[in-house]
């Protein structure tokens, strides 16, 4: 499986976040998006995830399971936790699981439980603080089955329990010929990843 | 399928818990019901002439108030990046989710109607048939309303922006809902001939509402 | 002094637990004996029949549903004035009693309304206004479910409650003159000394039957609300714990 885009180009409210951006991903690796607040890194990540339509350029996915679309093969962890707060913990996951799965995946429970949330599986997700909240969304990536994962700042509000958690599940899921694309300002622990630096706001 | 079942069902268990809006619908249909005779005065005779249309236009604006939520709650809270990435189908999803917001706001609407109708001394068999034309009516009002629902997510603020889209676009299932009533209480006119107006009109609606929904959720990707 | 320490909720518990077989006895006795007066000791009315014994349940309805406001606008003084939790637990529980006594007073209202007027629902001043309150005390239910944070959630239905008891009188009021500006006289009227002692008697003691199931309600209510937010901060603790595992 190779993900790959080429010449791609941003536009947003008129102005050029990127332009001319190419990257490819295989099988079994990390690329690491880098670059200054505002080069695009988030706008890249929605763009492979469907949720933004590139202004030039196109992304490419060989080698995997053709009836299904890049963004449907995909995993897109952003800013927000889509978690509901009058729903419990487990509610919310087994939804996402149900909605998003193909039926392949650890599953809701095996997945709380590899984040650590099992012991508040039947609480809502409103109690639970900004960490807390990333983990279930983390749950939500091992709970069902996607071989491309698009992390936006996957580590920002973790401590650093969480931290080694998201770098154990990262490096498994590599470790399953997986691909990972992550926008991030730390390091997260992945040894083999290549780098794609973002530059600052083009002419 | 299961992703849809899914989607109803979560949206059907948020309408009911805390911060839900499953009651809230009937409260301000009870309201509207109450308020008119305020207004035109206790005349019981002309509160029973009036009454049908009283109670469509009290579910037609409960329908309406709540739905700008529908969407943009999702949007907030980034599940509708999620949702959009699901295996079903946008038109689908939105779908499910105006058919979740029609059974937990607009049914009990329809159930709570006759009751209502004793405010307004509609008589038995009339009730029924006004509610019978509210039960075939008003997924039409949820299904126009689902396309404000999807421009009030791309506006980012909806607010009362929903309403003064969708209100012209709900005329002519208000007109034929109350014409239907009013031919079957005054025997003045047909009633079937308005009454598959109305089924037709709620058929089309369903379809025309998650499409055009699904459309500008797509447009406004950002 | 014994006021203050009540107002500790595990001593409110406690005394809970002591008065409400009590308060239950009491209301069942009250009952009984009111409920016999009302139908074997009470006078048909010469021109109502049987139908005006509905009045003993009708009045005292409307009595402890305009009560239960006035004992939440004295809560919502306490949890404004004083920030006190049993404050908080006493506004919440008494919205759905005092709603269930008005809904009670509203449709025994509507049932006697429909031999007497042939209709279930006159736009009466009376009974408008009785829809009124419960209209508004629907809306303060609504309000107490929208907010999950009991804390928060309690002050903004302590201004709400104090607002409407501030209005109450308005609206009555207002509600009278828009009655006789459409119709000259109300056709329900019970004035206080127009009751023949007859009829007075046997609803005095329901009203006294009313109060004490009301206060049995009441009770067991609030000491479900504390239990039920003794759970919730459990259930927040058993978050936290988890935070570090």
């Amino acid at each position: 499986m190779r993900l790959s885009g080429s010449e791609l180009e941003c536009v947003r409210g008129g102005k050029r976040v990127f332009a001319n951006i190419g990257f490819a991903v295989g099988a079994g690796e990390a690329l690491l998006l880098l670059g200054p607040n505002g080069a695009g890194k988030s706008s890249l990540l929605r763009m492979v995830a469907g949720l933004l339509r590139p202004a030039a350029g196109s992304l490419e996915l060989a080698g995997a399971n053709c009836d299904r679309s890049l963004a449907e093969q995909a995993h897109y962890l952003g800013h927000l936790d889509p978690l509901k707060s009058s729903l419990s913990v487990g509610e919310n996951l087994r939804f996402w699981t149900r909605f998003l799965g193909g039926g392949r995946g650890e599953g809701p429970d095996e997945a709380l439980r590899v984040v650590g949330l099992e012991r508040v599986g039947d609480l809502p997700a409103g109690y639970l603080s900004a960490g807390q909240r990333r983990r279930l969304s983390i749950a939500r990536l091992v709970a069902v089955e996607r071989p491309i994962w698009l992390l936006d700042e996957p580590a920002s509000v973790l401590d650093a329990d969480g931290q080694a958690l998201l770098g154990e599940v990262m490096r498994r899921h590599l470790a399953a010929d997986g691909l990972i694309l992550a926008a991030t300002h730390a390091p997260l622990g992945l040894d083999p990843a290549r780098e794609l630096r973002l530059g600052a706001v083009l002419p | 399928m299961t992703a849809l079942a899914a989607l109803l069902l979560r949206d059907m268990r948020l309408a009911v818990r805390v911060g839900g809006g499953a009651l809230m619908g009937v409260l301000f249909f009870l309201l509207v019901v109450t308020m008119v005779p305020f207004g035109v005065g206790p005349d019981l005779k002309l509160l029973a002439r009036i009454g049908p249309a009283i109670l469509w236009i009290g579910a037609l604006l409960a329908t309406l108030l709540g739905l700008d939520r529908l969407l943009a709650a999702d949007h907030d809270d980034g599940s509708l990046d999620l949702i959009l990435m699901g295996h079903a189908p946008l038109e689908l999803a939105v779908a499910a989710k105006a058919l979740a917001h029609w059974l937990t706001t607009g049914l009990p609407l329809v159930i709570a109607a006759p009751l209502f109708g004793i405010f307004l001394n509609i008589d038995g068999s009339a009730i029924g048939i006004v509610a019978l034309t509210l039960l075939v009516g008003t997924p039409a009002l949820t299904f126009i309303g689902l396309i404000g629902a999807a421009l009030a997510v791309a506006l980012e603020r909806g607010g009362l922006l929903l309403p003064v889209l969708v209100l012209p676009l709900t005329v002519p299932v208000l007109i034929f809902g109350i014409a239907a009533g009013d031919a079957a209480i005054l025997n003045a006119a047909p009633f079937g001939a308005p009454f598959l107006i109305l089924i037709a009109l709620t058929l089309t609606s369903v379809v025309i509402g998650p499409v055009a929904a699904a459309a500008v959720l797509r447009h406004g990707l950002d | 002094m014994e006021w203050i320490a009540l107002a500790n909720p595990s001593r409110f518990l406690a005394l809970a637990e002591r008065l409400l077989p009590w308060l239950a006895a009491a209301t069942a006795l009250a009952f009984a004996a009111g409920l016999y007066a009302a139908f074997f000791v009470a006078p048909e009315d010469y021109q109502q029949g049987a139908t005006v014994r509905i009045i003993f349940i009708h009045v005292p309805g409307a009595w402890l549903g305009m009560l239960g406001w006035a004992i939440m606008s004295v809560a919502a003084l306490g949890t404004l004035v004083w920030r006190h939790p049993l404050a908080d637990v006493a506004l919440k529980t008494a919205a759905p009693i005092g709603a269930a006594f008005t809904f009670v007073c509203l449709v025994t209202g509507a049932l006697w309304g429909r031999p007497m007027w042939g209709t279930y629902w006159v736009w009466d001043a009376r009974l408008t206004s009785v829809l009124v309150l419960f209209l508004m005390y629907l809306g303060l239910i609504a309000l107490w479910r929208a907010i999950e944070d009991p804390a928060r959630a309690a002050r903004a239905a302590a201004v709400l409650t104090l607002v409407g008891a501030v209005n109450l009188p308005i609206i009555k009021f207002s509600v009278d003159w828009w009655s006789t500006l459409h119709q000259p006289a109300s056709v329900f009227r019970v004035g206080g000394s127009t009751i023949h002692p007859a009829i007075l008697a046997p609803l005095l003691v329901m009203a006294l039957a009313f109060t004490l199931l009301f206060a049995t309600l009441y009770v067991s209510a609030m000491r479900n609300e504390i239990l039920r937010r003794r759970v919730r901060t459990l259930r927040l603790l058993q978050v936290h714990a988890a935070q570090g595992a």
